[in-house]
C-alpha cells in the first residue's frame, strides 16, 4: 500500500505545483541603489529606433554626458515593446523595478491607478523645469483628469498617412483628402498579381488595430467609454468606426498576408519597397522607411483623412511618457534624469534618431529633413489629435478591443467579410471582458 | 578461539554502553542522534526549495483567488478586498459571456490534450517497435527522433511559427509543391491555428514517448518472444499479448505525464500566437494568463487556476485508482 502511496503523493504534488504556477506572479528587474560613493539609477528605455542596439547607440552618450554633468551614473536597458508592459507589471507588483522607466504615454492613466509611481506634483514639477515647458496636449496624457501626472512626456508621436509620391503620380492620383477618396485610390493603386496593394496595414498588432478603432470612431463621433468612465464599445459609431479599418482588410487593397504582420518592421516594409501605396503609421516609421532604402523625398503625408461630413480627427496623442518609481531610493537624481532627458537640448538630439516629435512648447520639429512632413505632423498635433480615454483601464480597452478587431481583420483575410453584427458582437465580448476586470 | 574473541569484544563494546560506561556512551549517544538526523538534514534543502517554489507560490494563488487583486493593488496585494468565491461564480456561470469563455477554453483543452496524447503515443509507439529491432542505422534514427526533445521547446516552436507563414512558409511551399493547396492557407489564425498548435504540441511531445516506450521494451526479454513465434504468434499477436501487457507499468506513467503536460501546456500557443490567440487555440493556460496579465484580474486568474488544479487532482486520483486496481486484479 505504501508503495503504491509514494508515487502516488508525488504525481499529485507535481500536479498541484504545476496547475497552480498561473496564479503565482513572477519579479523581474533590478532596484536601482547607491554604488560605493556615487549613484547609481537605473532606467528602462523603450525600443525607438529600427532595433535595441540602435537605441543603446544613440542613447549611450547622452546618458554619458549626464554622468558627466551630474556624477550620476545611468545603468541602461533597452526593452521591446511585447514585453514592456508585462516587465513594468511585474516590477510593480514585485516593487523591484528601475528608478525610471519610459511607458506608452497611453498606459499613463491604467499605471497611475497601481500607485507605484511617484506623482509629479508641484515641487516635483518644479525640479524637472515645470510644467510650462511641454507641449500642453502632450502633458496632458500624463495620467487621469485631476490628478498629479504620473509621467511626463519624452517622445511625441502622432499618425499619418504616409503615400509613394512615384505610384500615386503613375496613376494620374492626388493624395486622398476624404476616406471615400482613400478607398478609390487605394482600389485603383492595388494589382493582387503584382504582389502591390493599396495600403499596407499591420493586421497582427493589436495596437494599431486600437489605435485606427479609436481614430475611426472618433471620425464617427463615437467615445468608448461614456462620461463616467464605464467601457461603451457597441456604439453604433464605434461599430462603424472599426468597419472602416476592417474593410480595408474586406475590399482587399491590403495584402492578406499582413494580418499576421505584429509590431515590427513589415508594413512599413512593404511601403518602402513598393509593394503598398499608402501607410497608416506614426511619424516614427521615418526610421525604417531610410533603413529600408527610402528616400525622405521618396514619400509625402497627409493627415488620414476623414468620411465625408464627419468629424476631421487624424490621429490621437501618441507618443512616450517618463515616470519614476515611487520606491525608488535615488528621487532626487531620478528627477534630476528626467529633467535631463526632457530639456529642450536633449530632445534636440533624441528627436533626429527616434523620428519624435519635441515635448518642449515652442520647439521646432528637426526630426526631418522634409520641411512639408514635419509641418504636417506639426499641425497634426496641434489640431487633429485628441488624447485616448484618460481612464485607469485604459490598457485593458487597448488589449482587449486591438484583439477582437485583429481577430475580425484575420477573419476578414480569410474571405468572410465581417458584418456590422459580427463587429457588434466582437466589441461586446471585448467589453464583457473588461467587465471581468472590474 | 579467534571468533570467540570477537565475540567477546563485540559483547563487551555492547555491554558498556548499555550499562552507560564512561568512554563509550557518549559517542554512541551522538552517532545515534547523527543517525536519526541524518535522512532529515539530506531532505531538508529539497523539502525548503520544494515549499519556496512550488508550495508557497500555490498557497499564495489560491488566497489570490478570493479576494479581488486588480491594478489597484498590485503594488500592495495585502490591501485587496476580500471577495470571497465571487471569482469562482464568476468562472463557472456559464451562461454569463465570461463563463462561457471559460468552457469554450476548457473544452479546446480537452481536445487538444486527448490529440496531442493520443497521437504522440501512437507515434512514440509505432516508432519504438520499429527501431526496438536491430537494423543497420538503427542508431542514427534514435537520434534524429530525439532531436525534437532536445531542441530548445522556444526555439523550436519559433521555428514552427516561421514555417507556418502564409506567404513564405515551408508548409504551404510544401503543400503547393505536392499540388495539395494553393499555397495561400492561412495556418496561425482562424480553425486552423488548432490544428496547427496540435502538431507542434505532437512534433514536441513524441520524442518522450518514443523514449520512455523504447526503455520499456528493451526490459522485455526475447526469449518471449521466440516462444510466442514456436506457438505460432503473428507480429499482432505479439504486440496485442506480450509487448503492450509487458508496457503497461511505463504507459501508466507516461500518459499520465503527457496529459498534465498538455493540459498546461502554456509555451506552444504562446510562441504560436502571442498573449491573445485565435479563438480556435484559446487553450485554459492561456486564457488564464489573458486574465491575469492582460485585463489585470490576477483575482479572477487565479480562481480559473484553482478550478484547473481541482479538475486535474481528480482526473489524476481516478486515473491512479482504477489503472492501479486493475493492475491489481492482473
Amino acid at each position: 500500500m505504501k508503495r503504491r502511496l509514494i508515487p502516488a503523493l508525488a504525481i499529485v504534488a507535481m500536479v498541484a505545483s504545476t496547475a497552480a504556477c498561473g496564479g503565482s506572479s513572477g519579479s523581474n528587474g533590478s532596484a536601482g541603489g547607491s554604488g560605493s560613493g556615487s549613484t547609481t539609477l537605473t532606467y528602462w528605455a523603450s525600443n525607438q529606433g529600427s532595433s535595441i542596439d540602435v537605441d543603446k547607440k544613440v542613447l549611450g552618450p547622452e546618458l554619458k554626458k549626464f554622468e558627466k554633468q551630474t556624477g550620476i551614473k545611468v545603468n541602461l536597458q533597452v526593452i521591446g515593446w511585447p514585453d514592456l508592459l508585462n516587465k513594468i507589471l511585474a516590477a510593480t507588483s514585485s516593487g523591484k523595478g528601475p528608478d525610471v522607466l519610459n511607458i506608452g504615454n497611453t498606459w499613463a492613466p491604467s499605471l497611475q491607478a497601481t500607485g507605484a509611481f511617484l506623482p509629479f506634483d508641484s515641487s516635483a514639477l518644479k525640479a524637472i523645469g515645470g510644467k510650462s515647458k511641454f507641449v500642453p496636449a502632450s502633458f496632458a496624457t500624463g495620467g487621469a483628469a485631476g490628478k498629479d501626472p504620473t509621467s511626463v512626456p519624452l517622445y511625441s508621436l502622432v499618425y499619418g498617412l504616409y503615400y509613394n509620391k512615384k505610384m500615386f503620380a503613375d496613376a494620374g492620383l492626388k493624395p486622398p483628402t476624404t476616406w471615400e477618396e482613400l478607398q478609390s485610390d487605394a482600389k485603383k493603386l492595388t494589382d493582387p498579381s503584382k504582389g502591390v496593394y493599396g495600403m499596407a496595414m499591420e493586421g497582427g498588432s493589436y495596437t494599431e488595430s486600437v489605435h485606427f478603432a479609436f481614430i475611426f470612431g472618433q471620425q464617427q463621433g463615437a467615445d468608448p467609454f461614456d462620461s463616467s468612465g464605464k467601457a461603451d464599445f457597441t456604439s453604433p459609431g464605434m461599430v462603424a468606426g472599426v468597419k472602416q479599418y476592417v474593410d480595408l482588410m474586406s475590399n482587399k487593397v491590403v495584402n492578406p498576408s499582413s494580418v499576421q504582420y505584429k509590431n515590427g518592421p513589415e508594413a512599413p516594409g512593404d511601403f518602402a519597397k513598393g509593394k503598398a501605396a499608402m501607410l497608416m503609421s506614426q511619424n516614427n516609421a521615418d526610421n525604417t522607411l531610410v533603413a529600408d532604402g527610402m528616400k525622405t523625398s521618396d514619400y509625402g503625408v497627409v493627415a488620414i483623412p476623414a468620411p465625408s461630413g464627419k468629424k476631421d480627427t487624424a490621429s490621437f496623442v501618441a507618443g512616450i511618457n517618463m515616470s519614476i518609481f515611487k520606491n525608488t531610493k535615488n528621487k532626487d537624481a531620478a528627477l534630476k534624469f528626467v529633467k535631463f532627458m526632457t530639456s529642450p537640448a536633449e530632445q534636440k538630439i533624441l528627436d533626429v534618431p527616434f523620428a519624435a516629435l519635441p515635448v518642449n512648447a515652442g520647439a521646432t520639429p528637426n526630426f526631418t529633413k522634409n520641411a512639408a512632413e514635419a509641418k504636417t505632423f506639426q499641425g497634426i498635433l496641434a489640431q487633429r489629435a485628441v488624447p485616448l480615454p484618460l481612464v485607469a483601464n485604459e490598457s485593458q480597452f487597448e488589449t482587449n478591443v486591438g484583439n477582437a478587431v485583429n481577430q475580425l481583420i484575420a477573419q476578414a483575410a480569410t474571405g468572410k467579410a465581417p458584418t456590422d453584427s459580427d463587429i457588434k458582437a466582437a466589441l461586446q465580448q471585448a467589453q464583457d471582458k473588461m467587465a471581468s476586470a472590474g | 578461539m579467534t571468533s570467540n574473541s570477537t565475540l567477546d569484544r563485540t559483547d563487551g563494546r555492547r555491554g558498556a554502553a548499555r550499562r552507560g560506561l564512561p568512554g563509550h556512551a557518549k559517542p554512541g549517544r551522538a552517532r545515534g542522534t547523527s543517525h536519526r538526523l541524518a535522512p532529515y538534514l539530506l531532505i531538508a534543502p529539497a523539502i525548503i526549495l520544494e515549499l519556496l517554489i512550488h508550495i508557497v507560490p500555490m498557497v499564495v494563488g489560491v488566497w489570490m483567488s478570493f479576494v479581488g487583486l486588480t491594478q489597484a493593488y498590485i503594488a500592495n496585494w495585502s490591501t485587496a478586498p476580500w471577495e470571497g468565491l465571487s471569482s469562482y461564480k464568476l468562472a463557472l456561470d456559464f451562461s454569463s459571456p465570461i463563463g462561457n469563455s471559460f468552457l469554450h477554453s476548457f473544452e479546446v483543452t480537452c481536445l487538444y490534450t486527448i490529440l496531442v496524447v493520443g497521437i504522440s503515443w501512437t507515434l512514440g509507439m509505432s516508432a519504438a517497435l520499429v527501431l526496438h529491432r536491430n537494423f543497420r542505422g538503427r542508431g542514427l534514427f534514435r537520434t534524429l527522433f530525439l532531436v525534437p526533445y532536445a531542441m530548445p521547446i522556444y526555439a523550436g516552436i519559433m521555428t514552427w511559427s516561421f514555417m507556418l507563414q502564409r506567404d513564405n512558409g515551408l508548409v504551404n511551399h510544401v503543400l503547393k509543391s505536392l499540388g495539395l493547396t494553393n499555397g495561400d492557407s492561412f495556418w496561425l489564425i482562424g480553425s486552423n491555428a488548432f490544428w496547427s498548435m496540435v502538431v507542434v504540441a505532437v512534433w514536441r511531445s513524441w520524442p518522450f514517448a518514443f523514449l520512455m516506450l523504447l526503455a520499456g521494451l528493451q526490459n522485455i526479454p526475447d526469449d518471449v518472444y521466440d516462444a510466442a513465434s514456436v506457438d505460432g504468434a503473428g507480429i499482432w499477436k505479439q504486440i496485442r499479448h506480450i509487448t503492450l501487457p509487458a508496457l503497461r507499468p511505463v504507459n501508466l506513467v507516461m500518459v499520465l505525464m503527457l496529459f498534465l503536460w498538455t493540459f498546461n501546456d502554456f509555451n506552444t500557443p504562446f510562441v504560436l500566437f502571442g498573449a491573445q490567440p485565435p479563438k480556435s487555440a484559446d487553450i485554459i493556460s492561456i486564457h488564464i494568463y489573458g486574465a491575469s496579465f492582460v485585463n489585470w484580474d490576477f483575482g479572477f486568474g487565479s480562481a480559473m487556476s484553482v478550478l484547473l488544479l481541482v479538475f486535474l487532482l481528480v482526473v489524476t486520483g481516478i486515473y491512479l485508482l482504477v489503472f492501479n486496481r486493475r493492475s491489481r486484479r492482473a
